[in-house]
């Protein structure tokens, strides 16, 4: 690991002014940080510590029935909230399947979003090709192994996932991302905040350097909601392919409207928006339900390895719906 | 507002297996394993994987368990730290200790103080009622001789005990 300096900082102003210097990089959880410094994916001069950054570690309802969640509030205590658990049920799932107990004991819900893809050629200790290790040098995976790579939104440049569970629910939740930085701070939708490749390879959100997420808000209650989460190891593993999905029904036990995003098959949470309009006013069982969710995979373009990861894909969006909908067919 | 002092090396004070330790100048990359294990002789957590992937660094901080090979000492500083040689009290083993010792909770014992350590904070969350809560809350706990059934009844154990405490 490269020789780095470390400071601590304890207000938002302070942290501020620190990362925005050239060659520093925010240390939050560590749980990811730590691994980037060891195999070099980050190598930065200065390290600061904001860990311990007064009143971004606090949960608030908010007026109109949302919810803001400090950026430093640690994963498993997002899932203990009560609010979240009555109300949001499907981001305490998503964090619940997360990691292990202790990484979520550290592991923060703002930094969680920064979680760089867990493709076996950006995180190879010897050198491969990867274009966001090394840019111009090729991607690996596309040449090589392919079966834990993208459906959708891939180009020859790039062809990873994003892996965050909370990020799948969050998409799905349409919560907003609220940063701070030395111009002030703006609100980005959790489903713009990651870049494809197409965009450019060279970053993975749209954070600018310095930018720091201040906090995680959430819009109306969304009590039917659910996760899915399928992957070769029943606990302690990454997805293979993941849905969350939330559902508001009318009197009659019909879809009001629903949400349902996709995650590990493209560089960001998959929202199935076009699948969503369909399935309004058809019964969560319809099976015109799963006519409409077969026809957001058939537009999956994925790479040849990873086909397979389409029928699992839509099995878990139709599972996530109707837990969502509390239907079981 | 004062800038914030940037130095690659750094003093700190933790509480250790309830002792105040004070160490000065500390290499900023030093994780709080290393800490342990290098700095302090507590060679109980032990360096599995040092990714996070593995559970056996695994230490109470602050009272609540975590990867030591994840944390940098330096963020660290001022907190309490807990690991496996500070679990037996007047000479006597801990209860989860003795629970996996009555199980064979183990083969080779690599493992063992960091599921130890982690099944203590597994008890004292709740989430150790059953088997299939065990499973899913010690997974981040990997035991390459898979001496899972029997950890799992060491946890349920110890759970158990803890509820329903023998007279003294």
């Amino acid at each position: 690991m490269k020789p780095f300096a470390y400071a601590r900082v304890t207000t938002l102003e302070d942290a501020l002014a620190a990362a925005r210097e050239p060659g520093t990089v925010v240390l939050a959880g560590g749980t990811e940080l730590l691994n980037w410094l060891r195999l070099g994916i980050s190598g930065p001069d200065r390290l600061v510590d904001i860990s311990r950054v007064a009143g971004l570690d606090r949960i608030e309802r908010l007026p109109g029935g949302g919810l803001r969640i400090g950026a430093l509030v640690r994963l498993n205590h997002v899932a203990a909230d009560e609010d979240v658990e009555r109300d949001w049920p499907v981001l305490r799932e998503a964090i619940h399947r997360s990691a292990s107990a202790q990484l979520r004991n550290l592991a923060t819900i703002g930094a969680n979003l920064l979680q760089k893809t867990r493709c076996p050629y950006f995180r190879s200790e010897d050198s491969a090709p990867c274009n966001r290790r090394v840019p111009g040098s090729g991607c690996g995976a596309r040449q090589g192994h392919d079966e834990r790579h993208a459906l959708f939104g891939w180009t020859e440049d790039c062809i990873a996932t994003q892996p965050s569970d909370p990020a799948v629910a969050l998409a799905a939740l349409d919560a907003q991302v609220v940063t701070r930085s030395a111009s002030g701070g703006r609100r980005i939708a959790v489903t713009d905040f990651h870049v494809l490749p197409a965009d450019g390879v060279d970053r993975d959100t749209v954070l600018e350097h310095g930018e720091l997420i201040e906090a995680i808000e959430l819009g109306a209650p969304a009590p039917r909601s659910a996760y899915v989460k399928v992957r070769e190891r029943e606990s302690y593993e990454y997805a293979l392919a993941s849905a969350a999905a939330t559902v508001e029904l009318d009197d009659g036990g019909r879809i009001e409207s629903a949400r349902i995003a996709l995650g590990s098959v493209a560089l960001r949470p998959w929202r199935l928006t076009e699948a969503e309009h369909r399935i309004a006013g058809l019964a969560p069982d319809d099976p015109a339900v799963t006519a409409a969710l077969a026809a957001a995979l058939e537009q999956a373009h994925p790479v040849p390895g990873s086909a397979y990861k389409i029928a699992i894909a839509r099995g878990a969006a139709r599972r996530a719906l109707m837990t969502a909908a509390e239907v079981h067919p | 507002m004062s800038a914030p002092q940037f130095a690659d090396h750094v003093d700190l004070r933790l509480r250790v297996n309830g002792v105040v330790r004070a160490l000065d100048r500390i290499d900023a990359r030093v994780s709080l394993l290393d800490l342990l294990r290098e700095h302090l002789e507590l060679t109980g957590a032990k360096k599995g994987c040092n990714h996070g992937e593995c559970g056996a660094c695994t230490v109470l901080l602050d009272g609540h368990r975590v990867n030591g090979c994840m944390v940098l000492a330096a963020a660290a500083d001022g907190r309490e730290v807990v690991t496996v040689e500070g679990l037996a009290s007047d000479g006597q083993l801990h209860a989860v200790q003795r629970a996996f010792i009555e199980h064979d909770a183990f083969q080779c014992g690599f493992c063992t103080p960091g599921q130890v350590i982690s099944a203590v904070a597994c008890i004292s969350e709740g989430h150790a009622t059953e088997e299939r809560e065990i499973r899913e809350w010690m997974s981040g706990n990997i035991c390459r001789c898979s001496s899972y059934p029997q950890i799992v009844e060491a946890v349920k154990a110890a759970a158990a005990a803890e509820n329903n405490p023998p007279p003294r």
